[in-house]
C-alpha cells in the first residue's frame, strides 16, 4: 500500500538506509520490517471500504445460492460450468473479504445458507439491499425453473446480480479516500473487471439461446 | 494434454472436463515462511536471491524490464534498479521512491516508463497518497524517467489517461527511429471528468469520445520525451457485438403524454419516455418494496411512495442495464497487449477475448480476429512463438489474488491456452497448460507473466504462477505442452493466504530473473538434463539482448556456431530424427572441425552434410545443414 509506508516504529526506520540494510540488516530484522509494514498498511481504510466488503459478502453469498441450484435444476453443461466457476470464484472472494475485515478488526459477517435463505451473522444488517440482489420472489422463481427455462432465467438474473456488483465498485471508487488500501483496490478492481467480462459472456449465451429458439 | 482428453470423458461431473491437480508433486506441501520457506527445484539452479531495500520491504514487487546489466524492478512504492553484472551478487543501484500500483516498467534507450493505476499515485511521487475523489495531484497513467544516469533517474514527464495504466507496451516501429509508441492498457473505472478533462464513461452513442471501448496510444519523441502525448485512441473492439437500436417516433411521445394524464406509470429510459405495463409496475413495485424492507401486499401508501421513488428506482435499474449493455459490446479495455513488430502482429488480452491485431501502422492498430473460450475467465497476456506461428494467452482467473491451483481446481481454469496462427492470420485453439503441481489454499496461484527462452528449434516459455512458483513449459508441440523445469517455495504465511510468489519471470541473456512479490529478486540458470542439454543451453546463450521488455517481443536469430550445430544434433538424437550412427559421426566431425585450420574445417564440415540425408525430422535437418554450410563458409 503506497500511503503505507512512512509511519513505522523508530527501530524499523533505521533499516531504511539502503546501504545499511543489505550490508547489516539481518533476515530477522527484514522479516520484522515486512510484517510491521503489512500491519501498518492495514490502518488505511475508510468506512466506505468496510461497508463495501460487508455488503459484497452478502451479495456474493446470494450468487452462491443461485449457482448451487444448477445441478438439481437440470441446467445445461455450459450453465453448470459457469455456475461452478462462479461458486469457486465467489467463495474465495468471500474468504478474502472476511480476512480483510478481520485483519482490520471489523465485524466479520458469517454466511449461512439454507436452501434459498441467506442468513448473515456478525456483520450488521447488510446484504439484502445491495444493487442487483434478487428478491425472494425472483429466487423462488429461479428455484422452480427447470432445464432450458432455468438456464434462461439463471443468465437473466445473474446478469442483473453481477451488474449490481459492478455498480457497487463504481460507487466505492466515487467516495473520497476509498479503495486506497492496496488489498481493497485490488479486490474491488478484480470484481469490477471479472464481472463485466462475465456479464458479456452470459449475455452472449443468452443471445445464443434466443437465436436457437427462433 | 492427453489426460485432459481423458478427464473430459467424465463430463457429467459437477465441473465438466475438470482434472484435479497433482498432489504427489514435491511442490505440494512445502513448509511456509517469508524468507525461510521450503523449496523445490528441478532442472534449474538458484544463483541468488536479494531482498528489497528497506522502503520497499513488505510492499508488492511487480514487473521487470532490462537494459545492459541492469534490472528495473517495479514495486508499488516505486522502482528498484539492480546491477546484475555478477548474477550471484546483484547490487542495488538505485531505489526510487514514487508510489503507484502496479508500477509496470519498460525501458527504451535512455527512457524508463512506469505505469500508474491505483488511486494513491501522486504527480510529485509523494508517499501520502491522494484522499480526495477528485484531485489534481493524482497520477494515473504513464510516468517517464530519463535514465541516462541509472544511478539517478530524472523524472521528465507524465501522460495522464482516463483509466490509468494497469500495464503498457512499448512499440519500436522498425520504420521510425525518432519516436516510440506506448499502448496503454487498464480496465479500472474511468476517472471523473473534473479530475481529467475529457474523461467520459458514457456509451459511445451518448458520448463518441468515451474512454470505454478503446485503448490509448502515446507517442514519445525520443529527442524530447517531455512532449509525449496521446496520439490516438483506437477502437479495436468495435463491432464485436452490435447492440440493437431503436428511437421513439412522435407518436410514441404523444402516447406517453396521454398515459401520464391517465395516471399510468411513465418512466424515462435513456432520455426516452416509456409506459410501464401493469405487469412491470407490479414486478418493480415488489422489488422496490423488498429493497425497502416492506412486507405484505402493496397498500395504497406503498403505491404512492413507489410512484415518488420511481425516478430514482429506474435510474438505478437503468444504470445496471447500462453496465449490461456495455458488457454486451465486448471488452472496454485490454489487460495487456504484446507487440511483435517483426511479424507486424500484436496479441491483445482483453476481458473475455483474445485479440490478434495488425500493428503495421503503429498508431492505428486494426483487429484481425477475436477468440473467446468458455474455460477462460479473464484474458491476461499473450506471447508469440519466435516464428509467429503460435500464440499463447494466459487466464488470470481471480485476478492473481486467489489460490486457484488447489487439488480440486480444474486444469483448464486459470491456465494458458495455446493457439496456432495460420497464413491468413487466423487463430485456432490447440490445448491448455496449467502448472501441473497442486498448491495449498494459502498460496495465490494462477497463470501469469513469462517469456520465451531462445533455445533453437524449440519453443520454451518460462512463466510465473505467483506462489505456484515458476514453471518452464515446452510448447513446441502445440497440442502437447509439457513442463521441463520448475522452482517453488512454500506459502509466505502459514496461517492464511498472503499475497506472494513470482509476479514475472523472464529470460535475459542466459539468466532467468524472477520478481518475487514478497521476497525480492531471484536469479536462476538452466541446468542441463534429459530435456535440455548443455549444448542447447549454450546455444540459447548466443542470443544477446541490449534491452528487453516482455510486452514488446523481440525476434531473435542464432549466429552460426558449433554450439548451435551441436544443439541441433542433440535434438535430433532425442527426437529420433536421425540414426545413432549419423549422430555419432556428426559429433565427431564437429569436434574435429572446430580445432582445424580453415581449409581443413571446410572439407570436414562439407563431408558431414550427407549424413543428414537419412533422417526424418526434415526441418531440423535443414536447419543443421544451413549451420554446417555457414560454418564451412560455403
Amino acid at each position: 500500500m503506497q500511503t503505507a509506508s512512512l509511519r513505522l516504529p523508530a527501530i524499523l526506520i533505521l533499516l531504511w538506509s539502503p546501504g545499511l540494510l543489505l550490508a547489516q540488516g539481518s533476515m530477522e530484522e527484514l522479516e520484522a520490517l515486512y510484517w510491521a509494514r503489512q500491519k501498518e498498511a492495514m490502518s488505511h481504510f475508510t468506512q466506505a471500504d468496510v461497508d463495501f466488503m460487508t455488503g459484497m459478502i452478502g451479495h456474493h453469498a446470494q450468487a452462491l445460492i443461485m449457482s448451487r441450484l444448477a445441478p438439481a435444476n437440470g441446467a445445461s453443461t455450459a450453465i453448470r460450468t459457469l455456475a461452478a466457476r462462479i461458486i469457486n470464484a465467489q467463495n474465495d472472494e468471500i474468504e478474502l473479504m472476511q480476512n480483510w475485515l478481520r485483519d482490520r478488526e471489523q465485524a466479520v459477517p458469517q454466511v449461512h445458507i439454507d436452501g434459498l435463505n441467506l442468513m448473515m451473522h456478525g456483520g450488521g444488517d447488510h446484504g439484502h439491499h445491495m444493487p442487483g440482489m434478487l428478491t425472494q420472489e425472483q429466487l423462488e422463481e429461479l428455484s422452480a425453473a427447470q432445464g432450458m427455462e432455468f438456464d434462461r432465467l439463471f443468465l437473466t438474473y445473474m446478469i442483473q446480480h453481477h451488474a449490481g456488483a459492478v455498480t457497487m465498485v463504481e460507487d466505492l471508487f466515487a467516495v473520497d479516500g476509498a479503495a486506497q488500501d492496496e488489498a481493497a483496490y485490488k479486490l474491488a478492481s478484480s470484481i469490477h473487471v471479472d464481472q463485466i467480462t462475465e456479464i458479456a459472456r452470459m449475455q452472449q449465451m443468452l443471445d445464443d439461446f434466443a437465436n436457437q429458439s427462433q | 494434454m492427453h489426460r485432459h482428453v481423458l478427464a473430459c470423458l467424465f463430463a457429467s461431473l459437477l465441473v465438466p472436463c475438470g482434472f484435479a491437480q497433482d498432489i504427489t508433486d514435491p511442490r505440494y506441501g512445502l513448509t511456509a515462511g517469508l524468507f525461510d520457506a521450503g523449496e523445490a527445484i528441478w532442472n534449474l539452479t538458484l544463483v541468488s536471491t536479494v531482498q528489497p531495500p528497506g522502503p520497499f520491504v513488505g510492499v508488492t514487487n511487480s514487473d521487470l524490464a532490462f537494459r545492459d546489466n541492469y534490472v528495473f524492478q517495479g514495486n508499488y512504492n516505486g522502482i528498484i534498479i539492480w546491477d546484475i553484472t555478477d548474477p550471484a551478487a546483484p547490487t542495488l543501484v538505485k531505489d526510487y521512491l514514487c508510489p503507484a500500483s502496479q508500477s509496470d516498467v519498460s525501458v527504451y534507450g535512455d527512457l524508463l516508463f512506469v505505469s500508474g493505476e491505483g488511486l494513491g499515485g501522486r504527480l510529485d511521487c509523494g508517499t501520502e497518497g491522494v484522499r480526495e475523489r477528485v484531485s489534481h495531484d493524482r497520477l494515473r497513467g504513464i510516468r517517464i524517467f530519463d535514465i541516462t544516469d541509472v544511478t539517478s533517474p530524472e523524472y521528465v514527464a507524465n501522460v495522464q489517461t482516463c483509466r490509468g495504466s494497469h500495464t503498457h507496451s512499448v512499440l519500436k516501429d522498425p520504420d521510425d527511429d525518432e519516436n516510440v509508441y506506448i499502448y496503454v492498457s487498464g480496465s479500472a473505472p474511468v476517472r471523473p471528468e473534473e479530475e481529467l478533462e475529457g474523461c467520459s464513461g458514457l456509451m459511445p452513442e451518448e458520448d463518441p469520445s468515451t474512454a470505454l471501448f478503446r485503448i490509448e496510444v502515446i507517442k514519445v519523441p525520443l529527442s524530447d520525451p517531455a512532449q509525449a502525448a496521446i496520439v490516438s485512441s483506437p477502437r479495436i473492439f468495435e463491432d464485436l457485438e452490435a447492440p440493437p437500436r431503436h428511437g421513439p417516433s412522435p407518436a410514441d411521445y404523444e402516447e406517453a403524454e396521454k398515459a401520464r394524464a391517465e395516471g399510468r406509470f411513465v418512466v424515462t429510459v435513456r432520455g426516452q419516455p416509456r409506459i410501464l405495463r401493469d405487469r412491470q409496475v407490479s414486478a418493480y413495485m415488489r422489488q422496490w418494496m423488498s429493497e425497502e424492507g416492506r412486507e405484505g401486499e402493496p397498500s395504497a401508501q406503498d403505491s404512492a411512495d413507489f410512484r415518488a421513488a420511481l425516478p430514482a428506482f429506474m435510474a438505478a435499474r437503468n444504470r445496471a442495464r447500462g453496465i449490461t449493455r456495455n458488457a454486451r459490446r465486448g471488452p472496454t479495455q485490454c489487460h495487456d497487449i504484446t507487440l511483435y513488430p517483426e511479424v507486424g502482429l500484436a496479441g491483445g488480452a482483453c476481458g473475455g477475448y483474445g485479440l490478434l491485431l495488425d500493428i503495421t501502422d503503429p498508431a492505428n492498430p486494426v483487429r484481425i480476429q477475436a477468440v473467446a473460450d468458455s474455460n477462460f475467465s479473464y484474458w491476461h497476456s499473450a506471447t508469440f512463438s519466435n516464428d509467429g506461428t503460435k500464440v499463447l494467452f494466459t487466464d488470470e482467473w481471480g485476478g492473481g489474488g486467489g489460490p486457484k491451483c488447489r487439488p480440486s481446481d480444474p486444469m483448464e481454469w486459470g491456465a494458458n491456452a495455446i493457439f496456432t496462427i495460420d497464413e491468413s492470420s487466423r487463430m485456432e485453439f490447440q490445448s491448455y497448460y496449467k502448472l501441473p503441481a497442486a498448491q495449498s489454499n494459502l498460496e495465490n496461484c494462477v497463470a501469469h507473466n513469462g517469456s520465451l527462452i531462445p533455445v533453437p528449434g524449440r519453443d520454451l516459455f518460462i512463466q510465473s504462477w505467483y506462489q505456484g512458483g515458476i514453471s518452464l513449459m515446452d510448447w513446441t508441440d502445440a497440442q502437447n505442452p509439457v513442463e521441463i523445469a520448475y522452482h517453488d517455495r512454500g506459502a509466505v504465511n502459514s496461517e492464511r493466504m498472503q499475497s506472494g510468489g513470482s509476479w514475472s519471470v523472464y529470460w535475459y541473456n542466459g539468466l532467468i530473473i524472477s520478481s518475487e512479490i514478497a521476497r525480492g529478486l531471484d536469479i536462476f540458470r538452466l541446468k542441463p538434463g534429459a530435456f535440455l542439454t548443455e549444448n542447447e543451453i549454450a546455444a540459447s546463450n548466443t542470443v544477446q539482448y541490449d534491452y528487453f521488455n516482455a510486452q514488446g517481443q523481440p525476434q531473435y536469430a542464432w549466429p552460426a556456431t558449433f554450439t548451435l550445430a551441436r544443439a541441433y544434433v542433440d535434438q535430433l538424437e532425442r527426437g529420433d530424427g536421425l540414426d545413432s550412427e549419423a549422430v555419432t559421426g556428426l559429433r565427431q566431425g564437429l569436434d574435429a572441425a572446430e580445432s582445424e585450420s580453415d581449409a581443413e574445417r571446410k572439407a570436414t564440415l562439407e563431408s558431414l552434410v550427407p549424413l543428414l540425408s537419412g533422417g526424418s525430422d526434415t526441418a531440423r535437418l535443414e536447419a543443421l545443414g544451413d549451420v554446417l554450410r555457414q560454418l564451412a563458409g560455403s
